[in-house]
């Protein structure tokens, strides 16, 4: 059976796997987003508790992910907790970082204006200082599902959900007369994801960055 | 203390502006030994504009963002109106201060329009009357509502981003306006355009305007009157461009007055104030033969005619009909320059200058013409009012002497039953 065959076969199989691998990745940066730029946004102001957020993320990166997930099996259990703890997780360093940049990076005279009209704090940061720093976010946000793209494989191990389950079969199979496709498959289907991912940020930005700003 | 809100503007028209009081204001940075500014007291009249010059690190910009608290003063006192502003919510005082900066500080990512409407949305006025508010003031700024509503910051040129954030201060219709250093950025040929505009805007509107620069010219162009500080915001003087330019309290404001003062007095006085040449006049419908006439009758070598609408077209001297053989459309020269009653002598006498026959038309409104300035009227009007100034600043100056003596008196014999004034 070649791999066209394969594909052919086992359609139904990889289109659920690949809408649980998208999905799983979809969700876990919706939630590495909100606590990313929440981070960003209690830390920027001050020097240390800014390094402070960007160390204790980039520590979080380099542990290996299989090594992540293997230890959060006994205190979360199998399945989808350890997957979206490990996700989340690895989500957070670039919108962290690039939130923190962004938001220290809005012109000071801009925040003075602002201040100077009037805009109370909450104000000053929805209107003027998180729009102005969105750009960076959108970018972290965009790095970093093109990262969870890839993790999210190592999910199956601990029998979460998505595309990697497809690639360990594969390995486990290997010298078998469909294990490479099985492994192809996976790859392949994870690379197109996170092209058609990254065509959907690319979208966003067009639509949520104001044309005031857009370069 | 109390200050009637629609109190008299200092040429005695109705002001919408508000007294400000500023009384041993200090602010004290923690860690340095000095203060930033040092125990400033002054007070500005309701639709006054007032300029805080001197030299930079003076404490001026401090200073005036104390008004509004973006600077918090570690001691004293502010009053808006009478009223005690030193402690209530910096946001809702804000709201009804006015603030513009060097380079507008437009928000990049909002529209002008929307720019504009920040104040007034974050005060909950209607929506309908919001757009009413900001075409008003995009035409009151002298852009086109319908050209530059809905355009970005970035595609105005800089001249046109300050009058947005003039706008943008004004849109609430805040009795003060407070700007820091709002042409410091521009090109001088907008700069001098912006601050036209900055006084026709107050001949208007009459706010309160406190206005920082280091530009002791602007200064003088600008104030109602000027206060010279020093290093931590001491006031060196604290009077107008007139008096500061013929008496400088000492040799720090002198010096900050530079060279020239004479030449900065011309600034200061407009055409309407000064008497103007009658000029005999006709106009291109008048027959010739009156025109003959008019130019043998009357004991001037030249005559001025006017076109349909009144306004100066050529000067015409005797004998160049003559010589055009009756043709007006060829005789004498055209007109090429002309200055109006808001012009300043200075602007008058640069004319004047560049004139080859030294003399230049003044015109009104819609550039009809008013009456002619010539080298001898300007010489004239300067001497009288360098010889006014003179007597003025003695008269203060014997004034001052005299409270002087009469203090020392007093601090000799003891402040014994006597309150502070």
């Amino acid at each position: 059976m070649n791999f066209w065959e394969y594909l052919g076969n086992r359609h139904q199989q990889l289109l659920t796997d690949a809408y649980q691998h998208a999905s799983a990745v979809f969700q876990c940066m919706v939630l590495a987003t909100l606590v990313g730029v929440l981070i960003g946004v209690v830390t920027y102001r001050s020097d240390w508790a800014g390094n402070l957020a960007t160390t204790a993320t980039s520590t979080v990166l380099t542990i290996p992910s299989l090594a992540m997930i293997g230890l959060l099996i006994p205190v979360v259990g199998l399945g989808v907790p350890p997957t979206v703890i490990t996700l989340t997780l690895y989500g957070l360093l670039p919108i962290v970082r690039n939130a923190i940049v962004g938001l220290r990076g809005v012109d000071p005279a801009l925040v003075d204006a602002a201040r100077g009209i009037g805009m109370s704090r909450p104000l000053r940061l929805l209107r003027v200082e998180l729009p102005l720093a969105w750009p960076p976010i959108l970018t972290g946000i965009r790095v970093s599902t093109q990262m969870l793209m890839g993790i999210a494989a190592i999910a199956a191990y601990a029998s979460g959900p998505g595309l990697g389950n497809e690639i360990f079969r594969g390995l486990a199979s290997l010298g078998s007369k469909n294990a490479l496709n099985q492994v192809l498959a996976g790859t392949l289907g994870i690379i197109v994801l996170a092209l058609l991912f990254d065509a959907a940020y690319v979208l966003i930005g067009r639509l949520t960055i104001p044309r005031g700003i857009r370069v | 203390m109390s200050e009637t809100s629609a109190a008299k503007g200092h040429d005695g028209r109705e002001s919408h502006g508000a007294a400000i009081e500023l009384e041993n204001l200090t602010k004290r940075y923690p860690g340095s030994q000095q203060p930033a500014v040092d125990n400033v007291s002054m007070e500005i009249k309701a639709g006054e504009t007032v300029i805080f010059v001197g030299p930079s690190g003076c404490g001026k910009s401090t200073t005036l963002k104390m008004i509004n608290r973006l600077i918090e003063p570690t001691g004293g006192r502010i009053r808006i109106n009478g009223e005690d502003v030193t402690d209530i919510d910096p946001v809702k005082l804000r709201r009804k201060v006015g603030y513009a900066i060097q380079s507008a500080g437009l928000f990049p990512h909002m529209t002008v329009a929307q720019n504009i409407a920040l104040v007034p949305k974050m005060i909950g006025w209607p929506k309908a009357r919001i757009r009413a508010r900001v075409e008003e003031l995009l035409d009151l700024v002298g852009l086109d509502p319908g050209e530059f509503h809905g355009r970005y910051p970035r595609q105005l040129s800089g001249g046109q981003q300050q009058r947005v954030g003039v706008a943008r201060a004004l849109a609430a219709d805040p009795p003060v306006l407070l700007m820091d250093e709002p042409f410091g950025a521009v090109d001088p040929i907008t700069r001098d355009h912006l601050q036209d505009e900055l006084i026709r805007l107050q001949h208007e509107l009459h706010k309160t305007i406190v206005f920082v620069t280091h530009d002791f010219d602007e200064a003088i162009k600008l104030g109602d009157r000027i206060a010279v500080l020093r290093e931590r915001s001491h006031i060196a003087q604290f009077d107008t461009p007139e008096a500061i330019l013929t008496n400088p309290a000492d040799d720090f404001v002198s010096g900050f007055v530079g060279a020239g003062a004479a030449l900065k007095r011309l600034n200061l006085t407009r055409v309407r104030d000064v008497e103007m040449r009658d000029y005999p006049t006709v106009t291109v419908d008048t027959p010739l033969q009156q025109i003959f006439g008019v130019i043998r009758g009357r004991g001037m070598n030249e005559i001025l005619l006017l076109d349909k609408r009144r306004r100066p077209y050529k000067w015409l001297r005797r004998g160049d009909l003559m010589r055009a053989r009756g043709s007006l459309a060829r005789a004498g020269t055209l007109v090429h320059d002309t200055v109006t009653r808001d012009a300043t002598l200075r602007d008058a006498l640069e004319a004047v200058l560049t004139d080859n026959a030294g003399r230049v038309a003044v015109t009104g409104r819609r550039g009809e013409y008013i009456g002619v300035v010539d080298m001898e009227t300007l010489m004239n009007s300067v001497h009288e009012l360098l010889e006014a100034d003179r007597l003025e600043a003695m008269e203060a100056q014997h004034e001052l002497e005299e409270a002087r003596t009469q203090q020392t008196h007093l601090e000799q014999e003891g402040p014994g039953g006597v309150t502070k004034a």
